[in-house]
């Protein structure tokens, strides 16, 4: 009994021992990339956190107040919710489109590659090439509204009115879609084609297939998937940007617009508050994803 | 035969869907061949030089590579621009490589404490737009006196999490068993980086590469920043937005060139590209 929680113990020891000479070794190809990233990143990033707690100078400990500041302020409310509204429309709607599409694609054999290479070029088309363009297709008097004149529907300002919030969406779809299809591709054809057969010859229908085989298969996928495309929609900050300028319509001003404008008027607290306000979110969201993660495992 | 009309009809519906990504690509390549006259008097009413409404014809009236030779030898700035964007994006690349491969090497490779809290941490900062940081990030350039010169886009974006995050996955499914083996033979761990890591771990790397040229070629939040006072370091994603309307002639003609680097790099790269992006989805 007791030889056996030596044995253990030298185990133990040995595992902690060959963890601490790992632990250098990785230490050697690791810290180039630790030291710039405290450098630039998290010590300036502690630094925000202070600051959020003190006032304009920088030198009195004001505690909340920069935080009611932001939450009382109207533009800043509108931003968050303009950009809630613009992640819960366009993520899903990415999500169930895409996979549609790499369904129909899954078993194509006629083009294939033709049409993924079609698919995923949008993402490669630099967004200064798509902000002329949009310009041209969307304006109150650009091609599209020349269409529409035909069917005798008069003109529609799609950027300067709510309309700019779909176009918005469209344009963020357009943009992703090819990426999201790789990666429900990458997930379809991990499931192993056996299930199918089984299925088959116990006469299971298409639409039984996908809703017993294909979906459950892709359940861990989803959450990757659905981690990258909320990275990738941040950043139709840039079309937004290049189209519509520092104050758009309403229904696009988002959070990185306020933040970009608190900046040119060099808000330091403001900016301080509203950063470690959204990391805290983030940081939440990103747990329960990988709580939601795990418990599906199980 | 129910299922072969079947196919073709699935098929014809894809092909439709392309459309939607070939006309747009269309429409820049097609204007960028027009005349002055012929695309001013198409795209006038947009950009508010003239009333009525926008015209588009499927192919020029006269094909001519004017605009083409006007931007290349008569917009002084738009070769400075373009030049910025050279200085700015391949230097990051290049660090992005010093810097990312061998810490992926790190987290793919040894097995220490903390390292999953390590690497949740890189994913964080990877997730974080960039208006997130932003204040952080201004308050340390400023301090190094870097604002405003071409290093304050560099240096920050050489310690991305990104490339770190995309290179361990593919780090890690390279075989136990085969640095087991060098290792036998006497290799050490530097050499097991060099010799076996980043043989096995190029498409990796090049994954890495391609994404990421594609990210900071079309910078555009960083340098509005960071360069605010500076717009002659401003890199060529923002030609466009700085063209005063006189010039919309040359417009279509620079958004091609501006696409040129990237379409190449997808061309070359797409098989890269692909890999990146399944990667980039794959759970540890």
């Amino acid at each position: 009994m007791l030889s056996k929680l030596k044995i253990k113990n030298i185990h133990l020891r040995y595992f902690r021992y060959k963890k601490n000479s790992e632990f250098k070794k990785a230490l050697f190809f690791l810290a180039p990339s630790l030291l710039g990233i405290s450098i630039f990143v998290l010590i300036p990033f502690v630094d925000v956190i202070r600051r959020s707690f003190f006032d304009a100078m920088n030198k009195k400990y004001v505690g909340l107040s920069n935080y009611y500041s932001i939450l009382g302020n109207e533009a800043f409310i509108k931003a968050v919710k303009n950009t809630v509204r613009f992640l819960g429309t366009c993520i899903p709607l990415l999500l169930v489109l895409t996979l549609l599409l790499s369904l129909l694609l899954y078993k194509q054999k006629k083009h294939k590659e033709f049409l993924k290479i079609s698919f995923l070029l949008p993402m490669s088309i630099p967004v200064a090439s798509v902000v002329v363009l949009w310009k041209l297709l969307f304006h109150e008097n650009g091609l599209i509204n020349v269409l529409l004149h035909h069917f005798h529907i008069s003109n529609i300002n799609f950027i300067n009115s709510g309309k700019a919030f779909y176009i918005l969406v469209f344009t963020y779809i357009w943009k992703n879609a090819g990426y999201d299809m790789i990666l429900w591709l990458t997930g379809l054809y991990g499931i192993d084609e056996s299930y199918y057969e089984a299925a088959s010859v116990d006469g299971a229908g298409r639409v039984a297939k996908f809703y017993y085989i294909t979906l459950p298969n892709l359940l861990p996928t989803i959450f990757m998937i659905g981690v990258l495309s909320f990275i990738n929609s941040f950043k139709v900050f840039r079309e937004a940007y290049l189209i519509a300028g520092d104050y758009p319509n309403n229904s696009i001003y988002m959070l990185q617009h306020i933040l970009n404008n608190w900046f040119v008027s060099l808000d330091i607290q403001k900016m301080s508050a509203a950063a470690v306000l959204t990391m805290l979110v983030f940081l939440i969201l990103i747990l329960l994803f990988k709580l939601l993660d795990k418990t599906q495992e199980e | 035969m129910k299922y072969k009309l079947r196919e073709e009809i699935k098929t014809t519906l894809l092909i439709g869907l392309t459309l939607l990504v070939w006309i747009p690509l269309w429409m820049i390549l097609s204007g960028s061949l027009m005349g002055e006259s012929e695309i001013v008097q198409n795209v006038g009413p947009v950009f508010n030089q003239s009333k009525g409404m926008a015209d588009w014809t499927l192919f020029p009236q006269y094909l001519t590579m004017r605009p083409f030779v006007k931007l290349l030898f008569d917009s002084p700035n738009f070769f400075i621009m373009f030049w910025n964007s050279c200085i700015q994006v391949i230097p990051i690349l290049i660090g992005q490589l010093l810097i990312a491969t061998p810490a992926a090497w790190g987290f793919a490779r040894y097995e220490f404490r903390g390292k999953n809290i390590l690497f949740f941490l890189y994913i964080i900062l990877m997730v974080l737009p960039f208006q997130v940081t932003m204040v952080s990030s201004y308050l340390v350039l400023y301090r190094f006196k870097l604002i405003d010169t071409h290093l304050s886009i560099i240096l920050p974006n050489i310690f991305s999490a990104f490339p770190v995050f995309i290179m361990t996955k593919f780090f890690k499914t390279i075989p136990k068993s085969l640095i087991e083996a060098a290792k036998l033979d006497g290799a050490n761990e530097g050499y097991l980086f060099l010799k076996v890591g980043i043989p096995l771990g190029k498409s990796g790397i090049f994954s890495a590469l391609v994404l990421g040229f594609i990210e900071y070629w079309n910078a555009i939040e960083q340098p509005i920043t960071f360069l605010v006072r500076k717009k002659n370091l401003w890199p060529l994603s923002l030609y466009i937005s700085s063209i005063t309307t006189e010039k919309i002639g040359v417009a279509f003609s620079a958004s091609v060139i501006i696409l040129i680097p990237t379409l190449l790099i997808f061309l070359y790269g797409q098989k890269y590209l692909e890999q990146g992006i399944a990667a980039s989805g794959l759970k540890e």
